[in-house]
């Protein structure tokens, strides 16, 4: 039988039709994507890379929520300008527990995956609630309400380390056991500003010294 | 009781679905020219969380693709997939729960983005709860579409219904693994996938639901409605087969090109820019074909609205899928990621393309299903110079900013250092900024326009009962009492 005959045949038969798409479509992700998830290299933490406590992962909650990440990537490319201007570019051990990723796709403002110590609290509190009050030309919104609402209301904290110590990231029964204890008495927007000030601050110190004698600061 | 009688197309619910889908365009859009507004006016959101730049953007994308743009593939497909079939709709009360249950998840999922419920995954931000419904409408989907041309009388299976059945199976792959992920909450769940994985299963995922939604979907729209207005057979019909295996094969990918210069490994950048490059062939091999059958038909074009869309719309498919290759290429990428240019791109696919060809598609069926004239041809005139310049200003605009953007923050001066402040750099995009809200209002305008002409054709009207006409020998399928197809006994 040749190629057109064959070709006939699917031309005249839905079974055929649906089964030559879903094959002719899989090839691509079973090459290309599939030996990526097992790829030990994608998911193996840097010696400085630890899992997010219980303030961080509700303040990276937070972020996901506002969608902070439509406007700011988190992804410093191996750029000397970007080098430059952010820092150390990004490794994907520093990752590894970031479920779902931020890396984004748009800098509406810029990146901010080594934002973590560049600014004070303070400064990162007025600027979540009045950015033009600190950048002038700014035209990011104001986020009044993150001041106004409780950390502990963000979701169930235990809830969230369980499924994610299911998912694989090392947890011990105390950190599940004292995450309400450590939301207690703090707002959202501070749990945002813990998450902001640990960005970028998993690398560890032998490749953050690499990148910086390749130019950086 | 005529609607019992299985010899009716089942209509009704493809214009319940352009209803839908026109009011979709009409809400996304101008969710759209909001979000384009507090670019300038960044207090537009008067301190209300709900209209928060962040929440309200994603329910832009999502009312403009899974609203209009899935509605209007639905309602294409139905009407589309019976005319090529011989046959009325398989369980067409299946299709009507397809329409009901599609509304319900778009509005619904709307408002949960609003209220703060995201994945945070572009073009996949609604929560598990929505993921496991659009599967099962999917199916459903799936099952109305499949079984109507299981039952066909006629041999062939007509190309548009290949692209739609793309369309159908290759997103049903990829929302379910994308989607893969454990619930913590009804509103929160986390990704089965980690950091550069996760990246990867993602724009796998982002990119092919342009492919196979935004590019094939509404390829299936035009192989089957431009034929039918141009009035001339598809030019090559054997160019359009290979064209869509190629277009198969290559488009899944080129996913990883979202991810230049990122941290996941080089081969697999290195696959997708190349398969981006190779995808060129068959997008063009059907931009030759479309333009190759409406080249009898130049008279028509003079006089009839929604032919000038659709080949309106051709052209800009045609320049959306050649700057899609030329943005896949590592050195051009490394200037137009993160930037305005890429908004741009996909607004050339999605005002230029999608919305045009649509648009086109409408004016030519409504008038049609309700067996009158349209309301008013200059008015459909008139939307067409709105949505022209429309697009033209938007597509430029952002042009010039995402150029801007991409040159400045990657220049550094004779010293190394960097030239330009990121501050300023954005202070400077104001004026086209101002210039793309211009563009969206223009837009959003014409869409008023259809929205109004249809409603006016529609208005008082009753969904004519077409039946199907008889098939020509060579190409009968006959059928015994159960509607099962005689196939093997004449094989």
């Amino acid at each position: 039988m040749n190629a057109l005959e064959l070709h006939k045949k699917i031309e005249e038969n839905a079974g055929l039709l649906i089964f030559g798409i879903l094959l002719v479509s899989a090839i691509g992700g079973l090459v290309q994507v599939l030996p990526s998830l097992f790829q030990e290299s994608l998911s193996t933490p840097l010696s400085g890379t630890r899992v997010y406590d219980a303030v961080e992962l509700t303040g990276r909650d937070i972020y996901i929520r506002e969608g902070c990440h439509v406007c700011h990537s988190q992804q410093v490319r191996p750029l000397v300008a970007e080098v430059e201007r952010y820092g150390p570019y990004s490794r994907a051990g520093e990752f590894v527990y970031d479920r779902p990723f931020l890396w984004g796709s748009k800098r509406t403002g810029p990146d901010l995956h080594r934002i973590g110590g560049k600014y004070s609290d303070i400064w990162h509190e007025v600027h979540l609630l009045d950015p033009r009050q600190v950048v002038p030309e700014s035209i990011m919104p104001a986020y009044p309400w993150l001041a106004e609402r409780p950390a502990a209301g963000v979701g169930d904290i235990q809830a969230k380390l369980r499924v994610l110590r299911r998912l694989g990231h090392p947890y011990a029964d105390a950190d599940i056991a004292a995450a309400p204890q450590r939301l207690e008495g703090l707002r959202e927007i501070d749990a945002l500003i813990v998450y902001l000030q640990m960005l970028g601050t998993g690398l560890n110190a032998d490749a953050a010294d690499a990148a910086d004698a390749h130019g950086g600061h | 009781m005529q609607r019992q009688n299985p010899e009716i197309y089942e209509d009704r619910v493809v214009v319940r679905l352009v209803q839908f889908s026109v009011l979709w365009a009409v809400l996304g859009m101008a969710a759209g020219v909001w979000v384009a507004a507090e670019f300038l006016w960044p207090t537009l959101d008067f301190g209300q969380f709900w209209l928060s730049f962040g929440r309200l953007r994603p329910l832009h994308t999502n009312a403009v693709i899974f609203g209009f743009g899935v509605s209007a593939l639905m309602a294409t497909g139905f009407y589309s997939v019976q005319r090529t079939s011989h046959v009325r709709l398989f369980l067409p009360g299946l299709a009507w729960f397809c329409c009901y249950a599609w509304q319900l998840v778009v509005l619904l999922g709307g408002l949960s983005l609003l209220a703060g419920w995201t994945s945070s995954k572009e073009y996949a931000e609604l929560e598990w709860p929505f993921d496991i419904a659009i599967a099962l409408i999917w199916v459903c989907f799936g099952i109305v579409f499949f079984g109507t041309i299981a039952r066909r009388r006629i041999r062939p299976i007509y190309i548009s219904n290949w692209f739609y059945g793309g369309l159908i199976i290759v997103i049903a792959m990829l929302h379910i693994v994308n989607s893969l992920a454990l619930p913590v909450t009804l509103d929160k769940s986390y990704s089965l996938y980690a950091g550069a994985q996760d990246a990867i299963v993602q724009w796998w995922y982002g990119h092919n639901a342009v492919g196979f939604l935004l590019t094939g979907g509404f390829l299936g729209m035009l192989y089957y409605f431009l034929p039918k207005q141009a009035d001339q057979p598809i030019w090559s019909y054997r160019l359009s087969v290979v064209a869509f295996w190629a277009f198969t094969y290559s488009y899944i990918w080129a996913g990883p090109h979202h991810l230049h210069y990122n941290a996941v490994p080089e081969w697999v950048q290195s696959t997708a820019m190349v398969m981006s490059l190779v995808l060129l062939a068959p997008s063009w091999a059907t931009l030759i074909n479309g333009v190759m059958t409406v080249s009898k038909a130049w008279a028509k074009l003079k006089r009839d609205p929604a032919l000038k869309f659709i080949v309106l719309s051709l052209a800009f498919y045609g320049l959306a899928t050649f700057e899609g290759p030329m943005m896949a290429i590592r050195s051009v990428n490394v200037v137009s990621h993160f930037t305005d240019w890429t908004i741009g791109h996909v607004h050339s696919g999605a005002l230029g393309w999608n919305a045009m060809v649509t648009y086109g598609t409408f004016y030519f069926l409504v008038p049609r299903l309700v067996g009158a004239e349209l309301h008013s041809t200059r008015l459909a005139n008139l939307h067409f110079v709105l949505a022209l310049a429309g697009t033209l200003l938007y597509i430029l605009a952002m042009w010039a900013s995402g150029v801007s953007q991409g040159l400045l923050w990657l220049s550094v001066d004779r010293l190394g250092e960097l030239s330009f402040g990121f501050r300023d750099i954005m202070a400077g995009m104001r004026p086209y900024y101002g210039l793309r809200l211009v563009a969206g209002l223009l837009f959003w305008g014409g869409t008023l326009l259809m929205a109004y002409n249809l409603f006016m054709t529609l208005r008082g009207r009753r969904t004519v009962a077409v039946s199907p006409p008889p098939v020509a020998e060579p190409w009968r399928l006959e059928r015994g009492a159960a509607g099962i197809a005689t196939e093997r006994a004449r094989a």
